[in-house]
């Protein structure tokens, strides 16, 4: 018995990274004004954790994100990966931008093995652009150029690229956003069965509701700009979801109040 | 391109069996029409003699027969000529304009000197040129040809180097920029004088001048190129581990490379004008220099033989950049043909 659990301990990987946000503001200067676009965040996320982050547009989710990603530093407070303080990008933390941004004169495989071969691994490594672009169902069209695909297949890419490079904090921007809603919902299984096999730990950014609560174990609701955390949600509920479950029917009820919707709802 | 195999599949598929009347006014009739006019023109060098004495008048009239009849075999058999056939028909329009072209020339200089005669020779005194004075003007283009290779190559390669080493780094940029801007808008003709006398030689001097020509506009088109590379593909590469020289190799130069091209296009254009002033005035060789000997001895006929190569090498050069774009830029939709 001690054996086996000792033998799990090995096959599951532990690859997700703990990241803590202390006490973290951030403002920008528009023409000489201030705009503050994050308060105060304080948000610990554990390894191997999903969390979702919802709030309403403009508030400054993408900003966070850049943060976490090391992209930018912020005006007061920290970030942390395992303890040690983000200064800036690393491809353990890797981010799927709101919008593709794939590069216009790389192939899809090209555009796909751009992480590696960023970190001088490409060559012993080929096999993982490979299974990539397999896993995003986009195998017919690995030497077509972007603006040879549709929106929601350049999205996808634009996953592959991340997932290559076996992140362990994955930041998703909308990734979804431009999917419709067929793609999206196997997309979303994809992502949640990859995400339970590697391990990683998973900060999304969505404006659906309901994809926040089907996919992540807890639900962060964030404010108007700028913006604070407004609620801390756990969704206790086994994987995989389903839509119309109750429990995930009256959080969502919870959530939309929290967004200033439950007049609609 | 898909289009072309298409057509070509069809015609290969489905050849014609037989000429109708129909066929003879469509495809056929202008390609019938083309071969008319270079027998035409054919007849009247060989039968309808000349107000002066040019020795090649016969020659012509055989090569324009040759060509007429290349043209009538073509188009009754350009179903099975594959690419060339179809690239025959296309052009038969432009062969009829061309062949009444040389023939109004022929008739306007040769029969009745309509036009004054030193000034404007006729096609078989071009042809007597091509013939009899062939060894210096292959040497003239052989020169021309090295000398422009030569400062083309340098020039685009500084200027490509400075274009991008300004773009990215704002202290290279510190220095360069007003130096650019004080000597880059300078004719690099004005340079000509002082340069023929500062250099070694008139060889080096006028390479250093086509350099100077061709590195202004390729600077300052690759500077711009990198300097407008959104900043979207550096955040994506860098949080995927780029290093700064992987972010200048593979995201700032090729993202710059519709720009580069424009400058090395335009660098192209200005150079020629500066290797034919550098060739007329100080190098004494080349197709400039050739044209300016052929003016000391009034022999015109030599200055249009000089001119029609020169503005086939000049766009050929052209083509081959083009061609050279088209390939590195496959990933662009909706590029220019030229
Ligand atoms: N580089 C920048 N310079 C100035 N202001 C910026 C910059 N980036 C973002 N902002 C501002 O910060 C605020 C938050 O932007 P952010 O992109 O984080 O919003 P968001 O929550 O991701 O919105 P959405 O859901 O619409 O994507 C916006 O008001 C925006 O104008
Ligand atoms: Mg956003």
């Amino acid at each position: 018995m001690v054996v086996q659990s000792a033998a799990e301990a090995i096959t599951y990987p532990a690859v997700g990274a703990e990241l803590d946000i202390e006490g973290v503001s951030h403002a920008f200067d528009i023409d000489g004004a201030v705009l503050p676009v994050l308060d105060n965040v304080n948000l610990s996320i554990a390894p191997g954790e999903f969390v979702a982050l919802l709030g309403p547009s403009g508030c400054g989710k993408s900003t966070l994100l850049r943060l976490v990603a090391g992209l930018e530093k912020p005006r007061t407070g920290a970030l942390r990966e395992d303890e040690a303080r983000i200064t800036g990008p690393y491809p353990s933390r890797v981010v799927v931008f709101q919008d593709p941004t794939l590069f216009p004169w790389r192939t899809v495989w090209d555009n796909v093995a751009l992480g590696l071969e960023a970190q001088g691994i490409l060559k012993t490594q080929r096999h993982r652009v490979d299974a990539v672009i397999e896993l995003v169902g986009l195998s017919s069209f690995r030497n077509a150029y972007p603006h040879q695909l549709s929106g929601g297949m350049a999205q996808r890419v634009a996953l592959a690229r991340a997932l290559v490079n076996d992140p362990k904090i994955l930041v998703l921007d909308e990734p979804l956003g431009k999917l419709d809603s067929l793609t999206r919902i196997a997309m979303q299984s994809e992502l949640v069965a990859l995400w339970q096999r590697k391990g990683f730990t998973t900060l999304l950014v969505t404006h659906d509701v309901e994809e926040a609560l089907v996919l992540a174990n807890r639900v962060i609701v964030l404010s108007d700009r700028p913006a604070r955390i407004k609620a801390d949600i756990a969704v206790g509920r086994p994987y995989p979801r389903h839509r119309g479950d109750p429990y995930l029917a009256e959080l969502r009820k919870q959530i939309l109040g929290l967004l200033g919707l439950e007049a609609t709802w | 391109m898909s289009t072309y195999s298409v057509s070509d599949g069809t015609a290969a598929a489905a050849p014609r069996a037989a000429v109708t009347f129909a066929d003879l006014s469509g495809s056929y009739g202008v390609g019938l029409a083309a071969s008319l006019v270079w027998l035409a023109f054919g007849l009247s060098c060989l039968y309808w003699p000349d107000v002066g004495d040019w020795s090649r008048t016969g020659s012509l009239g055989i090569g324009a027969i040759v060509i007429a009849a290349f043209i009538l075999f073509g188009t009754f058999s350009a179903d099975y000529l594959g690419s060339a056939g179809q690239a025959l028909r296309k052009r038969a329009p432009w062969l009829v304009a061309f062949g009444a072209f040389v023939t109004l020339w022929e008739v306007a200089t040769a029969k009745f000197a309509w036009l004054p005669l030193p000034f404007f020779p006729p096609p078989q005194s071009i042809l007597e040129v091509y013939t009899d004075d062939l060894p210096k003007l292959l040497d003239s283009v052989f020169a021309s040809i090295k000398l422009q290779l030569g400062g083309y190559i340098i020039g685009a390669t500084v200027g490509f180097i400075t274009g991008v080493s300004i773009g990215w780094s704002q202290k290279i940029g510190y220095w360069v920029h007003p130096v650019l801007r004080f000597i880059g808008p300078l004719p690099a003709t004005a340079w000509l004088p002082i340069a023929f006398f500062t250099f070694p030689s008139s060889w080096s001097a006028s390479t250093f001048l086509i350099a100077l020509a061709t590195g202004f506009p390729v600077t300052v088109l690759t500077w711009s190129g990198v300097a407008s590379v959104s900043s979207a593909y550096y955040d994506v590469a860098r949080t995927l581990g780029a290093k700064p020289s992987f972010l200048v190799l593979k995201v700032a130069i090729p993202a710059a490379l519709p720009h580069v091209f424009v400058g090395l296009f335009m660098g192209l254009g200005s150079s020629f004008a500066v290797l034919v002033v550098a060739e007329m005035i100080g190098v004494k060789a080349g197709l400039g220099w050739y044209l300016q000997w052929a003016q000391g001895w009034a022999a015109y006929a030599n200055m249009y033989a000089a001119l029609i190569v020169m503005s086939l090498l000049c766009s050929g050069a052209i083509t081959l950049l083009f061609r050279t774009r088209d390939r590195l830029l496959v990933w662009q939709k909706g590029v220019v043909k030229w």
